[in-house]
């Protein structure tokens, strides 16, 4: 009887830092049951696909949360590095799609649909590596981190921050957006990357691909939430928080701050990425839509509804704000950016911590009470057993 | 203390090193033409204790924002052991050995006191090093005694936020000395504290500036009479007088200017 008390009162003194509580691994818990046994029960497989469409968002909250939550950087851009993410998945499928046999109508077969139109006869340069599928993986993630690098650290060496920083990203989506719309023959233009087919050989349009896929997907976004909550546990996740707080101080703590800004905002992008990548296996195709002012708004405002500072208030503010915008724009599709517009003025204004925020001031408090009364009789009980754990010796 | 003010015996037998610890010479700096700090030139000696006084305005703290790398000058160097200050970043004169106190508190109001002191700790600077840095018994041990000597060691798991004025001041002094850097740079101390604090922070500092320079910003008269080896007064950006406090305080000029008040 005392052995498992000793057990846990000595852990729990001797660990002060774990890596999640017990409270943390029971909203994982939750969550994970949630995305992979309980949604894919209830739902048929279109809306399962769209509950996938959803997740593939919350990785983008996700890194919002480290690198707006935690970091303080706002990002008004994350739709850049999901596009750029999806993109160069997509490229990957054209290019699969666009055999030789399938496209021997073309004047130039062999090379996207797109490129025959817009008069290409060869395929660009930038092309080449998404022929092969280990490259592709690759590209997916690295293309965008190295580019949000470059922006990051061109910003944050030269100490421009905040609403600066902000209005740079957006204008970085709406540059982007344009330059692939206007540049047909290379990226599709505003249809962006269509009929894409097979994944090395893989039918993906197949509900039972799209059933596999959901799971990739659920995967590799609790795989992202246990990376995030790593970096947010470890002594980077409070110098971030520092420096949100006091830039100067950790400045003269010996820290570079550019390097942690910058490395929060990688993470962000790489997070993103992977979201943009899964959303074009699973929907099927990627376009500028997806890479613009309007849909990385929106992201902050999933994170922002969710809680800006916890990772599984990111994700489940992903679902129910997407899952508001399904059910609203089917019957009423003028007023839901109005009901958009709403929600974040009130997430801003009324519970600035969002849902997450909301469960931990008013209904865990609440939980733990109710708890701690069901709990109460024991330790009424525990003393007359023998040896109190403290002064029983360690095993 | 008037042993104090004989030359210390310089640390490096190096002969291209300087006998001083810290070298400041015609230091200027100008913002928009207003020279705040006018060709300064001092020198601090290893452990010892230097103490810089003036009227407002007098360019006092600028002159730590400089050493520091806050300011970047627009003339003059700043050789900290025989090394240029003035080309270096804010976090690598950090690591070279130079802390900071601000003037008031600067501490992260967001974590606990436990984690203001490991953040401080001089261990896993760079973005691997802080994403791989180990909580071990070395760096637990070494805060719970920087709190013993900072009297915060009941706040450890407290949020700073909730910690008063003075014990603000003390976890920030604590968080400089978790850096253990040779040369510390304070600027009032303790100014703003009741008189409990005043003393209890004196007899820190006393304990603290064992071992290293200290350049010390004060107004309190009577707390710099106790603690300075050496007296710096500044005026209007530019080195008014130097020396003991006895010859700093009997300096017709200083008089003039700031004493005489």
């Amino acid at each position: 009887m005392t052995n498992p008390v000793q057990a846990l009162t000595k852990s729990v003194t001797v660990n002060d830092n774990p890596f999640m509580k017990p409270v943390e691994w029971l909203s994982l818990l939750v969550l994970a049951a949630l995305i992979l046994v309980v949604l894919p029960l209830l739902l048929d497989g279109f809306r399962l696909n769209l509950v996938g469409k959803y997740l593939t968002y919350a990785f983008v909250a996700l890194g919002l949360v480290i690198c707006w939550g935690y970091a303080g950087i706002l990002s008004l851009g994350q739709g850049v590095f999901f596009g750029l993410g999806g993109y160069c998945m997509a490229m990957y499928l054209k290019l699969e799609a666009s055999s030789v046999e399938n496209t021997k109508i073309q004047s130039t077969p062999g090379i996207p649909d797109f490129m025959d139109w817009n008069q290409l006869t060869a395929l660009p340069w930038f092309w080449q590596p998404f022929k092969s599928l280990p490259l592709t993986l690759i590209l997916v993630i690295a293309v965008p981190v190295l580019f949000a690098f470059v922006i990051s650290f061109a910003m944050f060496k030269r100490r421009v921050g905040g609403t600066y920083f902000a209005i740079i990203t957006q204008a970085i989506a709406a540059i982007l957006t344009i330059l692939i719309v206007g540049q047909q023959g290379y990226t599709g233009g505003i249809n962006g990357i269509t009929d894409l087919r097979t994944l090395h050989g893989w039918d993906i349009r197949t509900d039972a691909a799209k059933f596999v896929l959901y799971f990739i997907n659920g995967g590799l976004l609790i795989a992202c939430i246990l990376a995030a909550q790593y970096v947010k546990k470890s002594k980077l996740g409070r110098i971030l928080v520092a420096m949100r707080d006091k830039e100067d101080r950790v400045r003269f703590s010996g820290y570079s701050v550019a390097g942690f800004k910058v490395f929060a905002f990688c993470l962000a992008a790489g997070f993103a990425a992977i979201g943009g990548a899964m959303f074009t296996l699973q929907v099927g195709f990627m376009s500028p839509s997806f890479v613009g002012i309007v849909p990385s708004i929106e992201m902050v405002i999933y994170t922002a509804v969710g809680g800006r500072l916890s990772l599984f208030g990111a994700v489940w503010g992903t679902l129910l704000v997407n899952w508001a915008k399904t059910s609203f724009s089917e019957s009423f599709p003028d007023l839901w950016l109005f009901g958009l517009g709403a929600l974040f003025i009130a997430v801003v204004l009324a519970f600035p911590n969002g849902l997450a925020g909301l469960w931990r001031e008013r209904i865990e408090p609440r939980l733990t009470r109710r708890v701690k009364a069901l709990r109460a009789p024991p330790p009424a009980i525990l003393p007359p057993h023998g040896t109190p754990p403290h002064g029983a010796p360690a095993e | 203390m008037n042993a104090a003010i004989l030359p210390s015996p310089a640390i490096g037998a190096d002969s291209a090193a300087p006998d001083f610890l810290l070298a400041v010479e015609a230091l200027t700096v100008s913002f928009d033409g207003f020279k705040a700090v006018n060709d300064v030139s001092f020198y601090v000696d290893p452990d010892e204790i230097r103490v810089i006084i003036g009227p407002n305005g007098a360019g006092k703290t600028t002159v730590l924002d400089l050493i520091c790398g806050r300011t970047r000058a627009s003339g003059g160097s700043i050789r900290y052991k025989g090394q240029e200050l003035t080309r270096l970043s804010e976090s690598a004169i950090v690591q070279a050995g130079v802390g900071r106190k601000f003037q008031t508190p600067s501490i992260y109001d967001d974590l606990t006191v436990f984690e203001n002191l490991e953040i401080s700790f001089p261990r896993g600077r760079s973005v691997l090093g802080a994403l791989t840095f180990k909580r071990d018994a070395v760096v637990r041990d070494r805060i719970h005694e920087i709190a013993e000597t900072i009297f915060l060691k009941d706040q450890l798991r407290e949020r700073a936020e909730f910690l008063s004025h003075g014990q603000k001041q003390w976890l920030e002094i604590g968080m400089l000395l978790i850096q253990d850097p040779e040369l510390l740079m304070l600027d009032e101390p303790v100014a703003g504290m009741s008189v409990a604090e005043r003393v209890k922070t004196a007899e820190l500092l006393n304990q603290i500036i064992k071992g290293r320079s200290v350049l010390v910003i004060e107004h309190d008269m009577k707390f710099v009479e106790d603690i300075a080896h050496r007296v710096t007064v500044l005026h209007q950006g530019k080195v008014l007088s130097e020396g003991s406090m006895e010859r700093v305080k009997n300096d017709p000029k200083v008089i003039e200017v700031y004493l005489g008040h």
